[in-house]
This record gives structure tokens, sequence and C-alpha cells, in this order.
């Protein structure tokens, strides 16, 4: 019961906070809404009983990326002429298309049944960091290494672009 | 502001700041407005004035006398030094013979003003950089140095200590001692700061190559004193043209390689072992005599101008007098302050480096807006 | 009932209190200990030897106006020293202050919370702070705080990033990622860890001195040069938020620091007999005692060091101490594969 009680202020919060992201006039404002939305995903999390996650989540997403948009948002002068926003019909276009693929991507869900709750596993071990680091190193092994990869490369582009004369 | 320097990718504006008049490093009232490319000055504008009393103008309104009074609060930390250069200006103007043992106590008090000057110096220098600590350690022992100008003349900051024609007053009785007590004092502590600063990476590395100055570009510029010296340019009023008892003193003249904050550093902190050993010399070797000068009772020198400069501690102080021959008070007054030629070197010190390296640099040069503005 | 809700309560209320106290007392202690180094007296005039001066400090910054700068954004200039603040406060559930006590036949873990991934909790929760930081300089709409915010944010991302690795090389030595284990793998292995990991406590040490921005790297608020950096604009309750913040965060940092490398509550060389005697001082005690010896190294660097340069202090991160941590991860896990 009080379970239930915590998950729904928590999901309404965080679609709460999700539509300010898009609403909020100011984009420093939208970063910080979005910052919330990603602690209240947090606190979904340690009801999981993750809390491993929750802190990963905490740490990478509301602590490192999100700093990462605050500095573009802050440091990148956004105060473009209005027209550049609004283009009625590109952006119209552009929002039928996205909101086509959520509701395809919705359907497949339902159809296929992956919202189904996960029926293997059982009771989750209070300690099930070492069953996530134990999952990442076998079974996922080569997908873990390709994205650590993906992101070696990506840091590496990052400084090229930075410093040409490198 | 350059605009010949081709655009970066993205547009990025040059941010200009007002350092001061309210700044707690600009040492008094200096503005100065920088031009930064994120943190890099670009360009750097002093302006100066805040701090204007008119001390010229108002010299031209004063007796020769009261003009001494006047010299105190320019460079305010260096009272004596500025009674020194006005009243030999005077008396070279008028032809004035000073007594020998007047010359030896003009030169001990401004070897004494020296050191004082340069603790100040060294404590907000260092505390400009976030080193606190020295600053106390100066501050504790230029109390000395103000107990013993305090016993001398009465005064702890404005001295007014000097007349035309020799000294107001004889030194009191065991003043001598302590003076040479002081000097025993201040050479152990000296190596404390060094211990704190000379060797420690963080300090050299906030100052070993910033702020270089070359030897022709520091004579070009007109800097004077420990910076001019620390290019390595010989220059010190002391040696080249001697006053009050210099000729008589036995002192080396210590002489900067790189022309660096750092090397402006290492300068000073030997000036305070040359001054120490000049103080020592002039105690020592105080002849007896009278103080005071044959001077008539209403100073009205002949028509004629001169100029005469003094090494003061932080450069060459001069004073142009010029003397219409009929009234008591000078007819034109004007002052060549180390402060103000030195600051003039700052723009050029401060291009290219980082906004905390401004703050260095102001300490470096080591101004006192008193004098700037005057 | 007792064990589950009242209890956490009253601790939580207890730890909170101890640590608001602490801080009024650190900067009482900051300012006798920079005092005595510096030849002066330091706060004489409140109470006897200046040690009710905090109180009045407390008292003086409630009765100051208000400040919001004109054009400042309001919500996020009020809502800054809160995201400082919070953080560092609510790190201290995990921290272990004391092993197990009795008291009235109750067996009171000495903590409010043992998470098993309590460590990264603490990383996690100090990544929020940044953010307070930033939006402070950001929000007061001056060119000082917002020079003194991107400093001091690029600044704990960097040094954040060198602490972290110096962490792992503890995880990997004590295998669990809870404080308590922490602490008692110390126990087992009869070392501190900050014997066996010098090198990690050591950059630990230096990285606590830039997170928290302390001198010789406190550039954000480099008086003399950026006034006083992003909370320039700050005044009265909300620059004592501020305040508060970064004195609770140097409490946090010391009290990881005492958890990690230097035995938690454990008394000296517990596991040496004729020594024995040092675990009749209670666990806390010991706690207390070593967290203070690590807040007074912080004290002492600052009355003895110059500042870094901004470029320099970047300089050292990235090019010495972020090296050397990874260095020191792998040989660490070499070690740990070999032995």
């Amino acid at each position: 019961m009080a379970e239930a009680v915590a998950f729904y202020i928590c999901a309404a919060l965080i679609l709460g906070f999700g539509a300010l992201v898009i609403t909020a006039k100011s984009t420093v404002h939208s970063v910080l809404y979005l910052v919330a939305d990603f602690l209240c995903v947090a606190a979904l999390y340690v009801m999981l009983q993750a809390p491993f996650l929750a802190v990963i989540q905490v740490m990478v997403y509301a602590g490192g990326i999100v700093v990462l948009y605050l500095f573009v948002v802050m440091l990148v002068n956004l105060k473009r002429p209005p027209e550049a926003h609004s283009d009625p019909r590109r952006l119209g276009r552009l929002g039928v298309a996205m909101a086509a693929a959520v509701l395809v991507e919705f359907a497949a869900i339902f159809a296929l049944g992956w919202a189904k709750p996960a029926s293997a596993g059982g009771a989750l071990s209070p300690n099930n960091v070492e069953q996530i680091g134990r999952a990442l190193y076998t079974d996922y092994l080569i997908p873990f290494e390709v994205a650590s990869v993906l992101l070696l490369v990506a840091m590496i582009g990052a400084i090229v672009l930075a410093k040409r004369e490198l | 502001m350059q605009t010949d320097a081709p655009r970066p990718m993205f547009d990025t504006d040059e941010l200009v700041i007002n350092m001061g008049p309210q700044h707690p490093s600009t040492h008094g009232v200096l503005r100065l407005i920088l031009r930064l490319d994120g943190e890099r000055v670009v360009s750097c504008d002093p302006v100066i004035g805040y701090l204007h009393r008119g001390v010229e103008k108002l010299s031209e309104n004063r007796d020769y006398t009261q003009i001494v009074l006047l010299t105190d609060r320019m460079d305010y930390v260096a009272a004596a030094t500025n009674n020194l250069g006005y009243v030999e200006t005077v008396e070279k103007l008028y032809g004035l013979e000073v007594p020998r043992r007047a010359r030896y106590i003009r030169t001990i008090l401004s070897e004494l003003q020296r050191v004082a000057s340069h603790l100040l110096w060294l404590g907000t220098h260092a505390a400009d950089l976030g080193a606190l600590t020295v600053l106390l350690f100066g501050l504790r022992e230029r109390e000395l140095v103000l107990d013993l100008f305090e016993e001398y003349c009465g005064a702890r900051l404005t001295y007014n200590a000097m007349r035309i024609g020799g000294q107001p007053v004889d030194v009191p009785v065991g003043w001598d001692k302590k003076v040479l007590a002081f000097c025993d004092v201040q050479e152990q502590k000296l190596p404390e700061y060094e211990q704190l600063l000379t060797g420690n990476r963080i300090f050299m590395e906030r100052t070993k190559a910033v702020g270089v100055i070359s030897a022709a570009d520091a004579v070009a510029v007109g800097l004077c004193g420990p910076p001019l010296r620390a290019s390595g340019v010989y220059r010190d009023v002391r040696k080249d043209e001697p006053y009050a008892a210099y000729e008589e003193m036995e002192f080396d003249v210590p002489l900067g390689v790189a022309g660096d904050t750092y090397d402006r550093y290492l300068v000073r902190l030997e000036e305070f072992r040359q001054s120490l050993r000049i103080i020592r010399q002039a105690v020592q070797g105080l002849p007896e005599g009278p103080i005071m000068g044959k001077v008539p009772r209403l100073i009205k020198p002949p028509a004629g101008e001169t100029y005469h400069a003094i090494e003061a501690p932080k450069g060459e102080l001069g004073y142009f007098i010029a003397s219409d021959g009929k009234s008591a008070s000078p007819y034109r007054f004007r002052v060549r302050p180390p402060s103000f030629c030195n600051l003039q070197a700052l723009p050029q010190l401060v291009k290219g480096h980082l906004v905390a390296d401004v703050v260095a640099l102001i300490g470096t040069i080591d101004i006192v807006l008193g004098e700037v503005d005057r | 009932m007792v064990e589950a809700l009242i209890l956490p309560l009253v601790k939580i209320v207890i730890v909170l209190v101890a640590v608001l106290v602490t801080v009024m007392y650190i900067v009482l202690l900051e300012r006798k200990v920079q005092a005595w180094v510096q030849v002066r007296l330091g706060p004489m005039r409140v109470g006897p030897h200046g040690i009710l001066q905090p109180l009045a400090d407390v008292l003086k910054l409630f009765v100051k106006e208000d400040i919001t700068p004109a054009r400042a954004d309001k919500w996020v200039f009020t809502a800054a020293p809160i995201i400082v603040l919070v953080p560092a406060l609510i790190a201290f559930a995990v921290i272990p202050f004391a092993g197990d006590l009795t008291l009235f036949g109750l067996t009171i873990p000495g903590r409010i919370a043992d998470v098993n991934v309590g460590l990264l909790y603490v990383i996690s929760v100090a990544g929020i702070g940044i953010y307070g930081i930033i939006l402070g300089g950001w929000s007061s709409n001056s060119k000082w705080a917002l020079l003194g915010s991107l400093r001091s944010s690029a600044q704990l991302i960097s040094y954040e990033i060198a602490v972290t690795m110096t962490l792992v090389t503890v995880i990997m030595l004590a295998g669990t990622l809870s404080m308590v284990g922490i602490v008692q793998a110390q126990l087992a292995k009869g070392w501190w860890f900050g014997f066996m990991q010098p090198v990690a406590f050591f950059i630990y040490f230096v990285g606590a001195l830039a997170e928290t921005n302390r001198a010789p790297f406190d550039l954000p608020e480099a008086e003399q040069e950026l006034v006083a950096g992003f909370h320039t604009e700050y005044s009265g309750m909300r620059f004592a938020f501020y305040f508060l913040a970064e004195y609770a965060n140097m409490i946090v940092v010391s009290t990881v620091a005492t958890t990690l490398f230097l035995g938690g509550w454990l008394a000296p060389f517990p596991n040496v007999s004729w020594l024995s005697f040092l675990g009749l001082v209670p666990g806390w005690a010991w706690f207390m005692l070593k967290t203070f010896g690590f807040l007074y190294a912080f004290l002492w660097v600052r009355a003895t060091f110059p500042r870094y340069r901004y470029d320099q202090l970047m300089r050292l991160g990235w090019k010495w101490l972020i090296p050397l941590a990874i260095l020191n991860v792998v040989v660490t896990g070499l070690l740990k594969v070999l032995v």
C-alpha cells in the first residue's frame, strides 16, 4: 500500500517534471527540471530494490551528463532570433513523425507482451551489485566492451575536434 | 582590442570586466578595465585619479616648510623617503649645506623606510597569491620599524621627519642600539619568509616567467627601482647620483636576470639585506656634530629651477621645483613618482596572462595609489 | 516501531545537530589555528577566548539583509544555496560514526543507514552539489560570479575523477562498497588502508582540498582575484547556506577519509595485543579524533601555501593526479592478482 502510494507520487513527479522540461521558457530551467526528473527516476529504482542502478542514475545522469548540458546551455548563447524557432510547417511534420514513431513503439511493446513483469530471477538478493557485475562481465561482456570502445572513440573525437593543431 | 585575429569557430565575445576601484587587491583605488578572452587578458587599461588630491597645485600655495607635510601623504607607506627627496631638492635649489650627522640620520631613516615599505610589499604580494601568513609576518616586523620611527619623530605613518637644511630632532638616547637590535631581528626573520616562499613550488609556478619584461623594454617604458633592476639594468640613484650619506656607505645593488615576477621578488629580498647593511654602517659610523645647518627664517630660494631624484623604496622619486625668487612658495612644483611610472608597464606586463596573474603583477610593481594620483 | 522509525529519526537529528555545531566550531577553529600560525590571537571578544564567536556569527547572518540582485533569476538564485547544502548534509546518512552500541538492551548501529552501495552514494550525492555552484554563479547576473562558478565547477569535475579513482583502489582492497564493510575489511586485514594505499591516500587528500575549494585550490573564491567567486552576490542567510555547505563538505570528505583510509571507528592497531587498552576509548571518540586530525590538516595547509593558478591547477589534476591514480589502480590490481 505504502509502496504503491510512493510509486504514484514518484510517477506523477516524473511526468510533471517531464512536461516542465519541454514547456519551460528558459533553457536553464529546462535543464534543472531534467535533473529533478532524473532524481525521481532514481527514487523509482530504489523502490525496485536496485540501489546500484539508482546511485549510478544519480551519478552519471544527474551528476555528470546534465552538468555538461548546463555548461553548454550557459556558454552557448541561445538567444537566437525568434523566427529560427518557428517554422510551423517543418516542425509540425517532424512532430507528427516522432509521435507516430513513439506510438508504434508502444504498440509493439504491448502487442509482444514485453510489459509483463520479468518471470525469471525470483526474489532479488539485497546485495544485487554483485549480480549486476556478474551479468555485465559474463553474459553481456561483448556489448559492455563495445560500449566502452564507443565511448573512447567519442572521447578521442571530441579531443580532435577541439584541438586541431594537436 | 585585436580585430585582425582569425575568428574562432564559435562566435565568442570578449568579456570586459572592471577590476576596481573597489577591489581587494588593486592596492587602493586603482581601476583596471580588462578585456578577457576566456580567462586570458587581451588588454588592460588602468584608470587612475580616484585618489587625486592636487598635492602639486596645493604645494604651489604653501610655504616651502609646509610642503614637507604634504609629501608625507603621497607614498603613505614610505613617508620618510618622500620627505628626503623634497628637502634635498630645496636644499639643492637654495644651495644649503647639510651637516654630516643630519645626512647620516637621513640615511638611516630612509633605509629603515625601505625595509618597512618592502615588508608591506612582500606581505601584500604574497597575500595576493594566497599566502596570507607572510602578510602577518611582514606586518609583525614592520611594527618594529614603526616603533623606531615613533620614538624618533613621534609619528608612525606620516612622519614629517625632515626639515630643509637638516633634521628637526637628534636621535633619542639609546635609539641607535634599538636600531641595531632591529637589524639583527630582521636578519633572522628573512629566512622565515624565504622558507615560506622562495623554494615553494606553488609560489615559483605563480611567479616564474610571469610578467617578463626585457631590459630594453623596461628602459623604454620607464620602469624604475627594483622592477628595473630585476630586468638586469644597473640603475640605482644611490650609486649613480649619491645623496644623503650614500657615497660613504658600502653596499651592493642586486640585479635580476629574467625580469619576471620571481626575480623582482628576489631583488627586493636582497635589498632587505643591503638595507640592513647600510643601516648598520650608518648607525655605527654616526658622526658627532650639529643636526641643523644654517637656514634662514623665511625660505625664499633664488629664481631658478632644479630637479633632484632619490632612490625611494619603489624606485626613482624625483622632485622638480621652480622658484620665481620672489614668493615663499614654489612657482611650479612637480613630482616624478615611481609608482606612476611603474604602473605604465602594467598593460604590457599583463597582456596574455590570466586574471589571476593580474593580481600578482599589480603586486609585483609595488604601487601606492596615493603616489600615483597625488 | 522503535527500531524502524524512531531510532533512525533520533539518529538523524543527532547527526544533523552534531554536523551543524561542528561546522560552527570548525570556523572558529580555523580562525584560531590560522591566527596561531600567523602570530595573532584570533577571535577573543565574544566569550572567553572567543568560544561564543560562532553564535555571534550566526546571529549576524540571520539578521543581515538578504539581497537579490536586480535582473537575477530569482528562483534559481534562491534554490542554488539549498541545492549546495542539501547534498552536503544527506551524505552523512551512510557514514558509520561508530560500531554497534548497546543501550538499554537495544543494539544500536552507529550510523543512520548501511547501504550496500554506500560509497557510490556519497560520490553521487557530492556530484549533485555542483549544480548549486554553477547555478548560483549563473543566476546572480554578475560576471565575477559567473567566472567563479565556471572555474569552480570545472575544478570540481576534474578532481572528482582523481578522487573517485582512489576510491576504486579502496574498493578493490575491501571487496565491498558498503562503508561499514570497508571498515570491517580494515579490521580483518589488520592494516588501515591509509598504510596499504599511501599513494591513494595522498591523492585523496589533494583531491579533497580541491573538491572542497580549500587552499591552495581555493580559486573559485579567490578573494584577491574574483572578490568572492560564485557567491559574490549572496548575502544574509543564503550566503550562510553556501558557507555551511562548504564546511559541511569539508566534514564529509574528512569522515569519508577516516572511514576509508584511517580505519573508521577502530582504535589504532586493534590486533596488536599490548595496544588493546586503546580499545577502552569508545569508537565514536576515535572517529572524531581522526576526523579532526584530517580537518586540522586542511587548516594547516591553508595557513602555509600560496594559491595555485587556474591553469596550473588543471594541469596538476589532469596531468599528474589522474594518471597517478589510474596507475595506482593498475598496480593495486596487479598486486591483488599476483600476491
